[in-house]
């Protein structure tokens, strides 16, 4: 059988990277090309030295891609909108893994980027790449947008709670690895400045909340968003409190997520009584593309603490990515996503 | 058919599980011991207490 040809644009960066580690270990595809303006002619492990021995391929020039079966868009912010016809000319599926086309509101976009989407007209052409909610409309898509992390993060443990419950209110505590700002080094970023820190960087109206707001219906002034930078390179812990406008208990609570998610590939329930993991660790899904969720009932307030791990490169994109992309052409869809966390 | 007493899923012993056995509930991973087999029944099972700075 003839292998899927796959085009990585923006390979230089860390979720290009992640796409390239988990496709060169995906059975039924092949990458034809991966492009980097600033490394073009260099092998691509000299840039992710994971990959050596894994692939000979070297960057090549963004002016020079060609037609390929899928093609994914890993570029900056901003930049795969203003030249979203040319990637949709070479291929039938576009898997866009900046924020361009998550959002369905060209208003949402100017109030929580600042800026005016070029090609607002297209916003409703992408599907928003979260399997567990959209499985069925990525299936035969041709563009798919992936969500952002952190809103991975926390959609995925609320998005059962809110569709079965009312709900007065909702506070997110996000734990944000370093890899989640990027590839480019910032004053922020740099090693005296970030180690050892925990930056409440944007305590309210993260653009992440954005999609939040979107995919969880009827929340409208309910989700209060704030992620802490801490001392980790990959993986997001989030806590969620959730407020109940009603009575509820725990037994409600896994009844709702079993539903919900009892047949998901990339979903685990993680709730032990004793010992240091009781609860969804990023630790242990790093490299994976396993969202793990844990919850516990506080008796005294009625407080719903929902808690999620996700490795940000991987379920929060880059995995989530090719999760889509085998819906959309019709495989097996945990291909290229077997990988197992590490312990200790 | 037993229902766990934490999620509420149904469980189904294999052969030879005896009263007082500490099975996982293979959906939510609670550790249940099997009070009794006519009707199955279950309880959550004793854990170790950890102090963790508390």
């Amino acid at each position: 059988m003839k292998k899927i040809e796959i085009g990585i644009v923006g390979g230089a960066g860390y979720t290009g990277g992640e796409l390239v580690r988990l496709l060169i270990q995906h059975e039924k595809v092949k990458i034809s090309y991966v492009t980097s303006r600033k490394f073009v002619g260099k092998s691509i492990f000299k840039r992710h030295p994971n990959l050596r021995g894994f692939t000979d391929l070297k960057f090549i020039s963004p002016d020079d891609i060609s037609k390929v079966d899928v093609i994914f868009l890993c570029l900056p912010h901003g930049v795969t909108a203003s030249k979203i016809k040319e990637f949709s000319s070479l291929s039938n599926i576009v898997i866009d893994l900046s924020s361009d086309f998550r959002l369905k509101s060209k208003e949402d976009y100017n109030s929580y980027y600042n800026y005016e989407h070029p090609h607002h007209e297209l916003l409703n052409e992408f599907i928003y790449g979260m399997p567990e909610l959209h499985r069925n409309m990525l299936k035969e898509s041709s563009k798919i947008a992936v969500p952002g992390c952190t809103a991975t993060g926390a959609i995925l443990p609320l998005a059962p709670i809110v569709e079965n419950f009312k709900i007065n209110k909702i506070i997110i505590d996000a734990k944000v690895g370093s890899s989640a700002s990027g590839a480019s080094p910032t004053d922020g970023s740099h090693h005296p400045e970030r180690h050892g820190v925990v930056r409440c960087f944007k305590p309210s109206n993260h653009r992440h909340l954005a999609e939040m707001y979107q995919e969880l219906k009827n929340m409208d002034g309910k989700i209060n968003f704030s992620p802490h930078a801490v001392e980790m390179v990959r993986g997001i812990q989030s806590t969620i409190h959730v407020f109940f406008d009603q009575k509820y208990n725990e037994k409600d609570i896994w009844r709702t997520m079993i539903q919900k998610y009892r047949d998901e590939p990339f979903i685990r329930f993680v709730r032990e009584k004793s010992g240091g993991y009781r609860f969804p660790e990023p630790k242990i899904v790093m490299g994976t593309n396993m969202c793990d969720i844990g919850f516990e009932k506080d008796p005294s307030t009625e407080r719903l603490i929902l808690i999620s791990a996700i490795d940000n490169l991987v379920k929060g994109a880059s995995g989530q990515a090719v999760q889509c992309m085998n819906i959309a052409i019709g495989i097996e869809e945990p291909l290229g996503l077997t990988q197992l966390g590490f312990h200790p | 058919m037993g229902e766990c007493p934490v999620c509420g899923s149904e469980i189904e012993l294999e052969d030879g599980v005896r009263e007082n056995e500490i099975i996982d509930c293979e959906t939510c991973g609670a550790e249940l011991e099997v009070i009794t087999l006519n009707p199955l029944t279950f309880e959550e099972a004793p854990e170790e207490q950890e102090d963790w700075g508390e």
